[in-house]
């Protein structure tokens, strides 16, 4: 969408980076024009009227102008704050995962309300759910359809038959997906060895919706197993390791001490 | 090609640029201008700049940064000892001191947990507090991070930690500042203003 000098807009605040005494740059995930930049004057000081609207993980109305560089925002309400996450260590961390991921999989200033959709939706339900692994997982692996990387799971990527529980030979993050046993036996792809029951989770968690999905939640080998699998293709996809995953590491081992 | 300015005066900027909120412009601005000062007073400002370095320490106890092992406030008798504020920054330290409202004692972190930049426990000074929290001297911990995203995280991490050691943990009131107005609050705010309000 062409932008007006002062445009107005939606957005859920994904980064943002200090700059100067008292400003902030913002990257913005916004319906109408994927993601976006704006400076944001003085949101550091105390008694900046815009500062609880613009903070990280929310949801607000926006209004910029548009600048030489970067755009400016001139106003901004919040329209949700997912106060049910703000007390739960775990929650907060987990929607900071999604926000970098978001970060990493949108494109600059190129609508994407399905995205959006998917992102907003999720924010919600990370404060509701009792089951917020599983909710990562769905939206990681729509994310990835939705951006273009979807894995592909119901047929052998080099040969295209179709993966049953007999001939599933694991999963190749560089291929894109499934390999069948003999292709796996002859290719040069490594396939990472899963379980069929993972495999067919990723499969529903491709065809249906959260709705459908939460009612029978996977238990957490399987889960375990899916996240380790996504983890090991997310890297690869962004040929980058995604920063938030250490600290996921390390929340992990403490619940466990505990 | 276009002729550039001499190695000292593109060093200068170079470094200078480095410093955060300081861009290419400004560096070169900062050093034009040095270049036209006396001498006496680059000096000045050399010296300061390398007697920073040289005389300044964290804080043994609170890792403030300080100019002994143990900081004004760490051995200043007159502090409570029992009560220990927990800062992001040293900066923090000297805004609450300025009020005259703390008698106890600090302890800085050096940053907040921010997953997404990457830092986590192990870039902020996490376990020399743990250390000290251990002989029990402690009876109360103020978290004092800031009330931002990462500041949140952090002092929910801190309760987690502290918690378990039977050591009260409060957390400094996060509401309406003074001088604000309620129509330009928001959620989160008034939601803290809520939960964090007291007989009057």
């Amino acid at each position: 969408m062409a932008k007006e000098r002062t445009y107005k807009t939606t957005g859920i605040v994904i980064r943002k980076t200090k700059l100067g005494e008292a400003d902030r740059i913002l990257t913005f995930f916004t319906p109408d024009y994927g993601k976006i930049q704006g400076f944001a004057k003085s949101v550091r000081k105390t008694n900046s009227k815009l500062s609880g609207h613009l903070e990280l993980l929310t949801y607000s109305s926006l209004t910029l102008t548009k600048g030489r560089g970067i755009d400016t925002v001139i106003g901004s309400q919040n329209i949700d704050s997912f106060l049910s996450i703000k007390n739960d260590l775990y929650r907060i961390s987990y929607a900071l995962y999604m926000a970098e991921l978001i970060e990493h999989f949108a494109t600059d200033e190129e609508a994407n309300p399905e995205l959006f959709d998917l992102y907003l939706g999720c924010m919600k339900e990370l404060g509701r759910t009792p089951y917020p692994l599983y909710l990562l997982r769905y939206f990681e692996v729509n994310l990835l359809t939705n951006t273009g990387f979807r894995p592909e799971m119901d047929q052998c990527v080099i040969c295209q038959t179709e993966i049953t529980r007999s001939n599933h030979g694991g999963f190749s993050p560089s291929a894109g997906g499934m390999l069948c046993s003999n292709c796996r036996d002859h290719s040069h792809y490594y396939g990472y060895p899963l379980s069929w029951r993972t495999c067919q989770l990723i499969k529903d968690l491709q065809k249906y919706s959260w709705e459908e999905l939460e009612n029978e939640p996977p238990d957490s080998s399987i889960l375990n197993e899916t996240e380790m699998l996504l983890k090991r293709y997310i890297t690869f996809t962004l040929e980058k390791e995604v920063k938030s995953y250490a600290w996921l590491n390390h929340l992990r081992l403490l619940a466990d001490v505990k | 090609m276009p002729e550039l300015p001499s190695d000292p005066i593109n060093s200068l900027i170079k470094e200078l640029s480095s410093l955060p909120g300081i861009g290419p412009k400004s560096a070169q601005r900062i050093t034009y201008y040095l270049l036209r000062t006396n001498e006496t007073q680059v000096t000045a400002l050399a010296d300061a700049l390398i007697t920073l370095k040289k005389k300044t320490k964290l804080c043994r106890i609170c890792c403030n940064v300080s100019e002994n092992d143990i900081c004004s406030i760490c051995s200043n008798p007159n502090r409570n000892p029992t009560l220990v504020l927990i800062v992001e920054q040293p900066q923090d330290i000297v805004a609450i001191e300025h009020t005259g409202a703390y008698h106890g004692r600090y302890h800085v972190l050096h940053g907040s947990i921010s997953p997404t930049e990457g830092v986590g426990e192990n870039d902020l000074r996490i376990q020399e507090l743990l250390a000290r929290l251990q002989d029990g001297a402690v009876k109360e911990v103020v978290i004092g991070t800031n009330p931002t995203r990462e500041g949140e995280t952090t002092a929910l991490y801190l309760k987690k930690l502290i918690s378990p050691l039977g050591i009260k943990v409060t957390r400094l009131a996060r509401g309406l500042p003074f001088g604000s107005e309620l129509e330009y609050a928001d959620d989160t705010t008034i939601s803290n203003a809520f939960e964090g309000r007291q007989d009057f």
